[in-house]
C-alpha cells in the first residue's frame, strides 16, 4: 500500500511584475506503483503547473509550498543541482508539442545517445545499440536508420514517438506526461495511447497523464482527479468518475462532450468562464457558475476529498 | 558567384571612365615613366578603341591572370596583390577569431544575468567599442604603445609593420611571435569594433533560445547544466551569429582597410589608398574586385558553416 | 507627425542615457551653428611663433601674489639637445581673459604688465590655446569648433540624401516589379558586393584630385551617398512589395488613383517610421566615414576643417608623442557617434515591437 507519490497540499505561485500569482493552491493525491493518474481540467486550472512543479521545472521566481514525496524523496524542496539526480532517473516528463521539443540540429540517435550515457556507463557503441532498441519499442519501423534522421525529417507522431523513447529510457520510476497527444491528428492520437498502454505493462510504469480531454483519460487511466481554479474538485477510480460524477463541474464537463452524455438531449455547456487566478471566487471556487450553489458554497471552501477520493462539494450530484 | 564578380568589374571600370583623361594620363606627365612602356601598355590595352571593347581586352586579360601593370611599384598589379593579400586576410581572420572569442563569453554570460550588472556592463562596453570609430582607437592605441614601457618578455609594443626588420634572422618560432606582436594592435582594434554587434546579437540569441522547448525537455531529461548550455542553447543559438559573421564581413573589410594604413600594416588596403593617390587605375581596380572576391569569399564560408551547424539548411 | 513627436519624447523620458544622448548633441549642433562665434580664433589665424604650442596655462595669481581675472602668459620655444621643443613662459606681461570680445564668446585683452616690469616692444604673441596649437599656430579648439560644421552635417545631409535615392529605387524596384525589379535588385547587389572601403577608393579614383575646395564638400557628400543607398533600396523594395499586396492599396487602385499617386502618396508613407530609425542609426556611419575620408587625406582639405582633416596631423606616431593635444578631435568625433548611436537605439526599441529589452 506504500504509494509510490504522494502530494500533499501542493501549492505553486508564480513572480510577476505585479506581485505572486498562485496557480495551484493546495492540491494533494497519491499515486499507486504501475497505477495511472489521470488530471484533467481546463486551461487555467493549475495542471501544468503541478506537472511542472514535480519535475523541478517552474521559471525562475515561482515559489512550491506542501510536500510531494517520491519514494521518500521530497521534491518541493530539492536545489538545482540535486534535481539534476532526479529528473530522468526518478522523474521524467513527456512535453506537449513535439515539433519543438526535440533540438533541431542533433540527430534521434545523438539525442538517445546523449542521455542514455548520462545516466548510465554506456560505450557510444552500447549505447546506440540500447538507442536503437528503444526506438524499436516505441514501434518506429526501420530503427537502426531512423537514428541517423533529424527532428525535421520525422512526422509529429514519430517525434512523439521519440520524445516517448527519451523520457523512459533512463527508466524513471514516474512518467508525467502533459498534454502528450493534444498537438497530434486524432488517428495518431489513439496509436500513442496505445503505445503508451503498451509501454505502462511492458515495463510496470507509473504514470501522471495531464489533458483537457476527458475521451483520451478515459482509454488511459485508472484514477481521475478532476482540477478547478488551482483546486482538486474531484477523485476517485476513473469508470466511477466518468459514468457518475459527483462534482458539478465533471457533471459540466461530461455533459458538454459528446460520447459521455446520454445520446439524447443536447450539449450542455457550463455557463461563465473559468476564472483567472487573480480572481478566484471565494468558498468554492465553481459557486459562481454552479446551479446548485447557496450560501455556503459562497463563504467556506469545501474539504478536499480524501484518500479514498470524493468530491470537494457541499451538495454533490447523484448519478443521473 | 562569377556574374556577381563581372558586374562589380563592370561597374568598376564604368566608374572609373568617369575619371577625366584616360587611365594613362597621369603616367604621361611623369618623367620617371618610359614613354615606351606606356605606349605599350596603350596598344595592348587599346584605349584609343571605344568603351565596351576596352571593357572586353581588360576582361579577357584579367581572366588570363594578367591584371594590369602598376606604374606605382612598378611590377604586374597581380604580383603587388599576391604579396598584400595575406596579410589582410591573416589581420581579418585574427581579428574574428578574437572578436568571437571575447564576444561569445560575453553575450552568453549577459544572457544568463540578465537585466543584472554584468548584463548593463558589458552593454555599454559594447556600445562603446561600437562607437569608436577604429582609426582613433588604432591612434590611441599606438600613442598608448609608444609610450608604454617595454614589458618583460614581450619587448617593446611594435608600432607598425607585419615583422621586425630582424625577422630573417629569426627561427620559426620566433617569427611566429614576431608576427603576433604586430598583429596584436591592428587585430585589437579591429576586434573591438566587430565585439560589440556580436555580443549583443549573441546574448539576444541566447535569450530567445533559452526559452525554446527544446532546452525545457533537456533539462527535464536530467541533462547536465553544461549540456544543456552549450550542446542544446548555445548551437542554435549560433546561427544568428553566423548569419551576421557574413554581414559583418564586409564592414570588417572595410575596417581592416583602415587600420592597416594607420598602423601600417602591409595588406590590401594600404595598397588601395596608395594606388587611389598614384592614380594608378589597374591597381585601384584590381583591389576593388580583391576585396568584393575576399566579400563573397566570406559569406561563402558562413554559408557553409551555417550548414554544417544546422542540418536544416541545404547548400544550394 | 504628433504620435510619433510623443512617442519620442516617452523614449528620452524612459531611457536615460537616450536623454544624455539628445542633449550633448543638442550642444554639438548648436556649437557649430555659433562657432566662428564660440571660437576664439578664425580658422586661419595663425601664429608660427606659437607652432606645436601646448594648451596655454590659466594663471590666476600675479609674481607679487596678487589675485587677477585669469590671465595667459606670451610664450617661446628653443630646441634642447634632442631636438625637442621647450616652452618658456613671458613673465614681462600678461593677457586677461575677455569674454566677448571682438565678436567671439572668449578673447584676450591687451598685454598689462606685470608688477615691477614694462610691457617689451614689440609686443610678445599672448595666444589663447586652451586646447594646443597645431603646426601652424593656430587654435585647436577654433579649429574643432569650426570642423564640427562640417562632420557633423555632412552626416545628415548624406543620409538624407541616399535614403532619398533609395526611395525612389526602392520604390519603383517595389512597385512597378518585371525586368526593372530585377535590374535595379541586380545593381544593388553588385554594390553591396563592394567593401565600403574600396568603394570609397573607387569614388574617389573616379574625380579629380585636385579640388576646388568649395566643390570639394559637395563631392564627399555625394559619395557618402553612394556608400548606403543600396541596402536600403532593398529593404524598401521589399516593403513596397508586401504594401502592394495588401489590401489599403486594392482599395485606393479601385478608387481609381494613378499608379504614380499611388506610390508617393499612400505606399511611401507608410515606411516613413522605419526610414526615419534607420537614418537615425545610419548617420554615425557616414560621420566616421567622412572622417576616415579626410583622415586619409582624400577628403576635406586644408583651408577647410572638419575633424577627419584634423585627425590627419596625428597621423604620425612620432608626433603624437610631441603634442598628444591632437588627439582631441577624436574625442569629439567619439562623442558625437556615440550619441547618435544610443539616440538610434532608443528610437529603434521604441518603435520596434518585438525587439526584446
Amino acid at each position: 500500500m506504500s504509494a509510490l507519490l504522494s502530494v500533499e497540499d501542493l501549492g505553486v505561485s508564480f513572480a510577476t511584475p505585479e506581485g505572486p500569482l498562485r496557480a495551484v493552491d493546495g492540491i494533494s493525491f497519491s499515486l499507486e506503483r504501475g497505477a495511472v493518474l489521470g488530471l484533467v481540467g481546463e486551461s487555467g486550472c493549475g495542471k501544468s503547473a503541478t506537472a511542472s512543479a514535480l519535475c523541478g521545472l517552474l521559471p525562475p521566481g515561482a515559489r512550491t509550498t506542501g510536500s510531494a514525496h517520491l519514494l521518500g524523496q521530497e521534491l518541493t524542496s530539492l536545489s538545482e543541482p540535486s534535481w539534476r539526480s532526479v529528473r530522468g532517473r526518478r522523474i521524467s516528463m513527456v512535453f506537449q508539442d513535439p515539433m519543438s521539443s526535440l533540438n533541431p540540429l542533433l540527430s534521434v540517435g545523438e539525442h538517445l545517445v546523449e542521455t542514455l550515457r548520462t545516466h548510465q556507463e554506456l560505450s557510444r557503441t552500447a549505447a546506440r545499440t540500447a538507442a536503437a532498441e528503444w526506438l524499436r519499442r516505441v514501434g518506429i519501423p526501420d530503427p537502426a536508420a531512423r537514428l541517423a534522421s533529424f527532428p525535421h525529417e520525422l512526422s509529429g507522431g514519430m517525434r512523439q514517438r521519440v520524445m516517448i523513447a527519451l523520457a523512459l529510457c533512463p527508466g524513471p520510476d514516474l512518467l508525467v506526461a502533459d498534454e502528450p497527444t493534444t498537438a497530434l491528428d486524432v488517428t495518431i492520437q489513439a496509436q500513442i495511447l496505445d503505445l503508451l498502454a503498451t509501454l505502462r505493462k511492458e515495463l510496470r510504469m507509473t504514470m501522471i497523464f495531464i489533458t483537457h480531454d476527458l475521451g483520451v483519460v478515459e482509454r488511459v487511466a485508472d484514477r481521475i482527479a478532476v482540477m478547478y481554479a488551482g483546486r482538486v474538485a474531484e477523485e476517485g477510480p476513473a469508470a466511477a468518475i466518468l459514468s457518475a460524477p459527483r462534482h458539478p463541474y465533471t457533471r459540466g464537463l461530461l455533459d458538454s462532450v459528446p460520447g459521455f452524455r446520454p445520446r439524447t438531449g443536447r450539449l450542455l455547456s457550463i455557463p461563465g468562464a473559468v476564472p483567472s487566478p487573480r480572481d478566484w471566487p471565494s468558498g468554492c471556487r465553481f459557486h459562481p457558475r454552479c446551479a446548485h450553489a447557496d450560501r455556503i458554497c459562497e463563504e467556506t471552501v469545501p474539504a478536499a476529498p480524501g484518500p479514498e477520493g470524493g468530491a470537494a462539494c457541499f451538495h454533490p450530484v447523484g448519478a443521473r | 558567384m562569377i556574374p556577381m564578380l563581372l558586374g562589380v568589374s563592370l561597374l568598376s571600370f564604368l566608374l572609373l571612365q568617369l575619371s577625366p583623361g584616360d587611365p594613362l594620363s597621369a603616367q604621361r606627365g611623369n618623367p620617371q615613366v618610359p614613354d615606351a612602356l606606356i605606349h605599350r601598355i596603350e596598344t595592348e590595352y587599346g584605349f584609343d578603341k571605344p568603351v565596351p571593347e576596352q571593357y572586353l581586352l581588360w576582361l579577357s586579360r584579367t581572366l588570363r591572370g594578367d591584371l594590369g601593370y602598376s606604374f606605382k611599384y612598378k611590377r604586374p598589379v597581380a604580383d603587388v596583390i599576391r604579396e598584400r593579400v595575406g596579410a589582410t586576410l591573416l589581420l581579418a581572420v585574427f581579428s574574428s577569431l578574437l572578436s568571437w572569442l571575447l564576444a561569445v563569453p560575453l553575450g552568453v554570460w549577459a544572457a544568463l544575468r540578465r537585466g543584472q550588472w554584468p548584463d548593463r556592463v558589458v552593454s555599454l562596453t559594447a556600445f562603446v567599442g561600437m562607437s569608436l570609430p577604429s582609426f582613433f582607437l588604432a591612434l590611441l592605441l599606438l600613442f598608448a604603445a609608444s609610450v608604454a614601457p617595454p614589458l618583460p618578455w614581450f619587448g617593446r609594443f611594435p608600432i607598425g609593420g607585419l615583422v621586425s626588420p630582424e625577422f630573417d634572422q629569426f627561427g620559426p618560432w620566433a617569427r611566429i611571435g614576431d608576427v603576433l606582436r604586430h598583429i596584436l594592435i591592428p587585430g585589437l582594434v579591429l576586434a573591438v569594433g566587430g565585439v560589440a554587434g556580436l555580443q549583443r546579437v549573441s546574448r539576444g540569441s541566447m535569450l530567445e533560445t533559452l526559452r525554446q522547448p527544446y532546452v525545457l525537455a533537456a533539462r527535464a531529461r536530467g541533462l547536465s547544466q553544461r549540456s544543456v548550455l552549450w550542446r542544446h542553447a548555445f548551437r542554435n543559438a549560433a546561427n544568428p551569429l553566423i548569419t551576421l559573421l557574413g554581414f559583418e564581413f564586409s564592414a570588417l573589410l572595410s575596417g581592416a582597410a583602415f587600420t592597416e594604413i594607420i598602423t601600417s600594416w602591409p595588406g590590401l588596403g594600404l595598397v588601395a589608398l596608395e594606388a587611389v593617390r598614384a592614380k594608378d587605375l589597374f591597381l585601384v581596380m584590381a583591389t576593388v574586385l580583391m576585396g568584393s572576391f575576399l566579400l563573397l569569399a566570406g559569406n561563402l564560408l558562413s554559408d557553409i558553416l551555417h550548414a554544417w551547424n544546422d542540418p536544416r539548411v541545404k547548400l544550394s | 507627425m504628433n504620435p510619433a513627436f510623443r512617442r519620442f519624447r516617452s523614449v528620452l523620458a524612459a531611457n536615460a542615457p537616450a536623454r544624455i544622448s539628445f542633449w550633448v548633441l543638442a550642444a554639438l549642433y548648436l556649437a557649430a551653428i555659433f562657432a566662428p562665434w564660440l571660437a576664439p580664433y578664425a580658422g586661419d589665424d595663425e601664429s608660427r611663433a606659437c607652432s606645436w604650442a601646448p594648451p596655454s596655462a590659466l594663471h590666476v595669481r600675479e609674481t607679487d601674489g596678487s589675485w587677477h581675472v585669469p590671465f595667459v602668459r606670451a610664450v617661446s620655444y628653443t630646441f634642447d639637445d634632442d631636438a625637442l621643443r621647450v616652452w618658456t613662459e613671458d613673465s614681462t606681461c600678461r593677457f586677461p581673459l575677455r569674454f566677448l570680445h571682438g565678436g567671439h564668446l572668449l578673447g584676450l585683452g591687451e598685454a598689462i604688465a606685470s608688477p615691477g616690469q614694462r610691457v617689451s616692444d614689440p609686443v610678445p604673441a599672448g595666444r589663447l590655446y586652451l586646447l594646443g596649437a597645431d603646426a601652424r599656430g593656430r587654435d585647436l579648439l577654433s579649429r574643432i569648433l569650426l570642423g564640427s560644421r562640417v562632420s557633423l552635417t555632412i552626416g545628415v545631409v548624406g543620409v538624407a540624401i541616399s535614403t532619398l535615392i533609395a526611395l525612389v529605387v526602392g520604390g519603383i524596384a517595389g512597385f512597378a516589379g518585371g525586368w526593372a525589379d530585377s535590374v535595379l535588385m541586380r545593381l544593388c547587389e553588385v554594390v553591396m558586393l563592394v567593401p565600403a572601403f574600396y568603394l570609397l577608393m573607387l569614388l574617389r579614383a573616379a574625380l579629380p584630385l585636385d579640388w576646388d575646395s568649395r566643390v570639394v564638400y559637395f563631392y564627399i557628400i555625394l559619395i557618402l551617398s553612394f556608400l548606403g543607398w543600396a541596402g536600403l533600396a532593398r529593404i524598401l523594395r521589399g516593403m513596397i512589395q508586401s504594401l502592394r499586396q495588401s489590401d489599403f492599396l486594392a482599395a485606393s487602385r479601385a478608387l481609381g488613383l494613378s499608379p504614380w499617386r499611388i506610390l508617393w502618396r499612400h505606399a511611401l508613407p507608410q515606411t516613413f517610421g522605419f526610414l526615419s530609425v534607420q537614418a537615425t542609426l545610419s548617420i554615425p556611419g557616414y560621420i566616421v566615414a567622412e572622417s576616415g575620408l579626410s583622415l586619409l587625406g582624400l577628403g576635406i582639405q586644408d583651408p577647410q576643417t572638419s575633424w577627419g582633416n584634423l585627425l590627419e596631423e596625428a597621423m604620425s606616431i612620432a608626433e603624437i608623442r610631441l603634442h598628444p593635444w591632437t588627439l582631441l578631435p577624436g574625442v569629439f568625433l567619439f562623442a558625437a557617434v556615440l550619441s547618435w548611436n544610443l539616440l538610434g537605439d532608443a528610437l529603434r526599441d521604441a518603435f520596434d515591437p518585438r525587439s526584446l529589452s
